[in-house]
């Protein structure tokens, strides 16, 4: 069993549904990330693992110990919250000493635990300041060193780089990712940023209205979504409607009949089919298409396309300067090809986000 | 460009207007204070400061600051601490009753909408009352006059603390649950901390109304027990000389030098 197991966790608001039904172990050092867009139920679901909210039904567990009606500051969890939180009126020093002093740590060890949780986040000589007289970087990591000094059993994030610029946001990520896995930390991290989730998450839950979607690491949610709201939030996807016509064959809702995964398709299925797995050529095997746009983003090209009725996004690498593709052009002819294993089809929740990406 | 011009010397003589309409009693009463003449009439014959030596020969005056100093003193350690409490039961307390929280509210600021005068007419009644039951003097004491200012520094300390706790940042409090702190821990190490600002400005007016308060004060008080603006009225009745505007005075600056040192600690104009 894990460091932390929430079991069939539920949060109701009268009939408002935050949180329908977690389960999860995060293992002994694991760092998991609860991802889904705002309103999803990832931050109602953090704070009842701290104990600010009291679940209406399930129950948490930290190292085997039920704590589901345990008070937060009996909890043993180190968070650290979106706007910091720091005690304004406390120096830098007294901010991170105050989980040490709750804890009735003698002086001189409370000197030298806060000295190396300060030169651990890379602080050292910034003990007497005031927060303000921090930046947001700064205070950011006085926050960590905080949570961290007391050697939680759980750490929790909730949002904790959205107040960073995005090139700190990059270098944050990365640090925190480190000392987390340095000291094993094993870490519940609330983002809605997915590139955030995929970079520093062993593995993530994806949450949408208050449900569990998928439970997965990065490259089992890109490959293998479980659902179309999945294969759409996780990197982009072109999504399409329509019926099977028959096995391997997709009558997509624009008109066109695709080649997809054989299997039988679930009700309300929609085709799923990752924009970088279709190939474009000027000529040869394939669908035709006439190209809508092109957009040049350096590295990479996207290629708008439609076969006939049907919207399609290709990204491919940016051809070479002598490849005929890269004179293609708005009104071009193309030939698109992809592996049918590539285009699986997937079950769609009514309410669901189904849009074509073309 | 002309036109702006003209707006901006509009703007300029509006505010110095406004800030002169507002300041003009208290510069008022300064410059009377040194008038040589009794009977106040312009041109000033000459100045003088024999008024501010008359009103300290005049003992009254000095008991009477003694007094109101001593009550705003009790009023607002009493009012304070019950007003904060009250204010954190208003902002936190009722849960998701809001209409109670409202009637609550409405209940402790209406001390303000109640003219004094009506205020201590109940007072003295309910005193003279309490006085029959409980056997013992009420009005006319000490702790009568402070029972009766507490009321006054009540809404203003739940007006002030309440707004105080409606910009407070509540992550700050869970962050110290989180690190293990108990819930009163939590008031006293965190909560009432980010706080201060509110609870300074609210001692400050709570002192201010409580020492300077003539109309509820005027039925409750006995002879021998006279706060400051008591005494003063009382002077008025047997004279008219700048005696009064010279007390007025030393009361300005008492009450501005005040205001200036506790904008030391916190800066008021971020809090009223």
């Amino acid at each position: 069993m894990g460091t932390l197991v929430l079991e069939g966790l539920a949060r109701r608001y009268g009939a408002t549904v935050a949180v329908e039904r977690v389960d999860l172990d995060v293992q002994d050092g694991e760092l998991v990330a609860l991802l889904g867009p705002s309103g999803c139920g990832k931050t109602t679901t953090l704070r009842m693992v701290a104990g600010f909210v009291p679940p209406s039904a399930g129950r948490v567990l930290i190292g085997g110990r039920d704590v589901t009606r345990a008070a937060p500051h009996g909890r043993d969890t180190g968070m650290v919250f979106q706007s910091y939180a720091l005690f304004p009126h406390m120096s830098v020093g007294q901010n991170v000493a105050f989980g040490l002093e709750m804890r009735k740590v003698g002086r001189a060890e409370r000197e030298r635990r806060v000295t190396e949780a300060l030169r651990l986040v890379r602080l050292e000589g910034l003990a007497d300041r005031l927060p303000r007289q921090l930046s947001g970087g700064q205070q950011q990591r006085v926050a960590l060193a905080r949570a961290l000094v007391v050697n939680p059993a759980v750490f929790l994030l909730d949002e904790p780089l959205s107040n960073l610029d995005a090139k700190l946001r990059a270098e944050v990520r990365f640090e925190i990712r480190a000392l987390q896995q340095r000291l094993g930390l094993t870490t519940l991290f609330v983002t809605h940023d997915q590139e955030e989730a995929l970079t520093m998450a062993d593995r993530l839950v994806v949450m949408d209205r208050g449900r569990v979607r998928q439970i997965g690491n990065a490259e089992a949610l890109y490959e293998r979504p479980a659902d179309a709201f999945v294969a759409g939030f996780i990197g982009r996807c072109n999504l399409l409607r329509g019926a099977l016509e028959s096995p391997g064959r997709f009558r997509a809702a624009g008109g066109a009949t695709l080649p997809c995964a054989p299997g039988a398709a679930p009700a309300d299925s929609v085709l799923a089919l990752r924009p970088e797995r279709v190939s474009v050529e000027t000529r040869g095997e394939g669908l035709p298409a006439r190209l809508l746009a092109v957009t040049y983003l350096g590295a990479q090209t996207e290629y708008h396309l439609d076969l006939g009725g049907t919207k399609l996004l290709a990204i491919r690498a940016t051809p070479a300067e002598d490849d005929p593709r890269r004179a293609l052009a708005p009104g071009d002819a193309v030939t698109v090809h992809w592996s049918p294993a590539e285009a699986r089809l997937l079950p769609a929740l009514p309410g669901d986000l189904v849009e074509e990406a073309a | 460009m002309r036109g702006s011009r003209w707006r901006r010397m509009a703007f300029v003589l509006v505010v110095a207007g406004a800030y002169g309409l507002v300041l003009a009693p208290v510069l008022a009463v300064v410059v009377i204070s040194v008038f040589a003449q009794e009977i106040v009439s312009f041109p000033p014959e000459g100045f003088t400061l024999r008024w501010y030596a008359n009103a300290w020969e005049k003992r009254e005056f000095a008991r009477g600051f003694v007094t109101s100093l001593q009550v705003a003193f009790a009023a607002s350690a009493i009012g304070v601490p019950l007003g904060t409490a009250a204010a954190l039961a208003i902002n936190r307390g009722f849960g998701r009753m809001d209409g109670l929280r409202g009637a609550m509210n409405t209940l402790l600021l209406g001390p303000l909408a109640v003219p004094g005068v009506v205020a201590g007419t109940a007072l003295y009644l309910f005193y003279v009352r309490a006085e029959f039951w409980i056997d013992d003097d009420i009005k006319g004491t000490t702790l009568g006059l402070v029972a009766a200012h507490v009321l006054l520094t009540i809404p203003w300390t739940v007006r002030l603390v309440s707004a105080s706790l409606q910009g407070l940042d509540r992550s700050a409090e869970e962050a110290a649950a989180n690190l293990g702190a108990r819930p009163l821990t939590v008031f006293w190490r965190v909560t009432l901390p980010m706080l201060r600002p509110g609870v300074v400005a609210a001692c400050l007016f709570s002192f201010i109304q409580s020492f300077e308060n003539l109309e509820l004060t005027l039925l409750l008080v006995g002879p021998g027990r006279v706060t400051l603006p008591v005494a003063m009225l009382n002077y008025l009745e047997f004279r008219v000389d700048p005696t009064l505007a010279a007390v007025a005075t030393v009361q300005i600056v008492l009450v501005g030098a005040l205001m200036l040192i506790t904008d030391r600690f916190v800066k008021l104009s971020r809090v009223v």
